[in-house]
């Protein structure tokens, strides 16, 4: 396409331009696509490398430098990155009258644990409810609206004081006499049931309805429609805002620390700062929840890729 | 019921209003068992609408729909039984994306009339196979073009064994060269003496195809016959007028 004349000469405006190239077309096409060397090694393989490793370098060193050049930086690394106290408040000590944060993690381990598999199931369901369409279930209807309405909006520590402190006060049988640890889990349970059934109200309207049609013109009824059409299809489109909202739930079981009974991580910290008058207990605590919540993180990136690939792939 | 012989359908003054738009006004029409009616008219003329009617998948206003003799607009009547013998295939497919195509065709048939998986699937593999699609039975139906995917669409349809196939302007959303492979689906259906009422732009197909031409617009039933006459020979101004803008966009 280079030599060709293709119509009466262009401006010479934008031939001057490259003048010299020796891509300039007759018809005045300015043939020279080549990009600029910069753009050129920037877009190596090489490069590319080169370039990222530079400027995280230098992000990170800019961080660092401003947190050792700062006024206070002596002090803070002594109070909160004292290597001595982190692995003393990580292994813990009955003697002293401190707890160990590592076994305290696995408290919270178990508290979101046992909260997903409980939130997961009661969640679908004041969904499907506050979907239905059927009259009968207008009271049910009427009750999940404010289910969620209240749960969403109250503060989480709120919740778990007033489950935590409240049930017990009530002198009820079986309800005022379980552990502070299920007063935890259940205000976790609540709070996060709330958003979660939100999660899945947004997956469930993201099916088209075209979809439902479908399944109705081939005469499923309602309930199987739900459950072998538009459910797999909404669940496959909230797995990572639910993983999400399950990461925000790992580092919640933090909160229960308020009820104080419960020896979780957070609240083991909170015991060895007060006795040894170091935070370093909460640095501990902080990088052990990351150890939880970034591997949730990856596998979320890693189902939806796989998913992806599969769908993509076709046949297994 | 007998599926033989007599009016597979018959639609009596049928009216549907979406709030102030009226988009159904008084349509009758009867379709005898092995007939192949096809619905021609403008976007917007009610066509989809009154296929959906049909298929119950919107109650109507008016009117009465009778299905091998039984009113199945009264209200005791279970909607979800009366669609398990007509089939719909739509303009976009609307196959099953998280399904393979296999368990697209078999689902309906094991979870709506309770039959074995087995023999489902033996039934649904026979339907692939004979419409050339036993291949992609494994595949995800994202992976099929789409004139795979609306024949996948009609086998789906076909594996419940309905007595009246209802297609809604089934080749609109393909390339043009896709087209063919869908009509030669239906053309077979046709050939083997399925009833249809098959709404569709494809001029040439329903000239060639139909027992009978019905030309809608504005939701009223302007003019009906046999292909031939209504084509060569229409005698309502509105039905001339639709097939000369017809013949002027080049789709004869």
């Amino acid at each position: 396409m280079t030599g060709t004349p293709i119509g009466p000469g262009g401006p010479p405006g934008i031939v001057g331009d490259t003048a010299g190239s020796a891509g300039v077309g007759a018809g005045g096409l300015d043939t020279d696509f080549s990009r600029s060397r910069r753009s050129r090694l920037l877009r190596s393989p090489r490069g590319a490398v080169v370039t990222s490793t530079v400027s995280t370098l230098a992000v990170l060193g800019a961080i660092v430098a401003a947190f050792l050049l700062a006024p206070g930086s002596r002090a803070v690394r002594a109070t909160y990155f004292n290597a001595h106290d982190m692995w003393r408040a990580f292994i813990g000590d009955p003697h002293e009258g401190f707890y160990s944060i590592g076994k305290g993690i696995v408290v919270n381990i178990e508290m979101f644990t046992i909260g997903e598999v409980v939130i997961l199931v009661l969640a679908l369901v004041i969904a499907l409810i506050r979907q239905s369409k059927s009259p009968v279930l207008f009271p049910l209807r009427m009750i999940a609206v404010a289910y969620v309405d209240f749960f969403r909006g109250v503060p989480l520590i709120l919740v778990i004081l007033a489950i935590g402190f409240g049930l017990p006060a009530l002198y009820l049988p079986f309800i005022s006499s379980q552990s502070a640890f299920v007063y935890g889990v259940l205000s976790l349970v609540l709070a996060y049931s709330a958003y979660v059934s939100e999660v899945y109200r947004a997956g469930l309207n993201s099916v088209p309805l075209s979809q439902v049609a479908s399944a109705r013109s081939l005469g499923l009824r309602p309930r199987t429609a739900m459950r072998y059409v538009v459910l797999p299809q909404a669940v496959r489109t909230i797995v990572p805002p639910l993983l999400n909202d399950f990461i925000s739930l790992q580092k919640d079981t933090a909160l229960v620390a308020v009820l104080g009974a419960v020896i979780e991580a957070n609240r083991a910290a909170e015991i060895y700062s007060s006795t040894v008058f170091n935070y370093s207990g909460y640095t501990v605590a902080a990088v052990l929840f990351l150890v939880i919540t970034i591997p949730l993180a990856r596998f979320t990136d890693h189902l939806i890729a796989r998913d992806r690939a599969r769908r993509l792939a076709g046949a297994a | 019921m007998d599926a033989t012989a007599g009016t597979a359908l018959r639609i009596e003054g049928v009216h549907k209003a979406f709030g102030t738009n009226h988009v159904l006004k008084g349509v009758d029409l009867a379709v005898d068992t092995h007939q192949v009616i096809c619905l021609i008219g403008a976007s917007g003329s009610g066509k989809s609408t009154l296929l959906r009617c049909v298929d119950l998948l919107e109650a109507i206003d008016r009117g009465r729909i009778v299905f091998f003799g039984h009113d199945v607009t009264r209200r005791e009547v279970d909607e979800i039984r009366v669609r398990r013998q007509m089939g719909m295939v739509f303009q976009s497919f609307n196959l099953f994306p998280h399904l393979r195509v296999l368990r697209n065709v078999t689902l309906a048939p094991v979870k709506a009339l309770g039959m074995a998986t087995t023999d489902a699937e033996e039934e649904a593999m026979a339907l692939l196979t004979r419409f050339g699609l036993a291949d992609k039975s494994h595949d995800y139906p994202d992976r099929l073009s789409g004139g795979q995917q609306q024949r996948v669409a009609i086998i789906r349809a076909l594996a419940m064994h309905p007595k009246l196939m209802l297609l809604d302007e089934v080749t609109s959303a393909l390339d043009p060269e896709l087209v063919g492979e869908v009509l030669d689906v239906i053309r077979e259906l046709a050939a083997g003496g399925m009833t249809m009422l098959v709404a569709t732009h494809e001029m040439g197909f329903a000239r060639e195809t139909a027992t009978r031409v019905v030309f809608l617009e504005d939701g009223v039933i302007v003019e009906q016959g046999p292909p031939g006459q209504l084509f060569d020979a229409p005698r309502d101004d509105r039905t001339k007028r639709f097939l000369g803008r017809v013949l002027n966009a080049g789709r004869m």
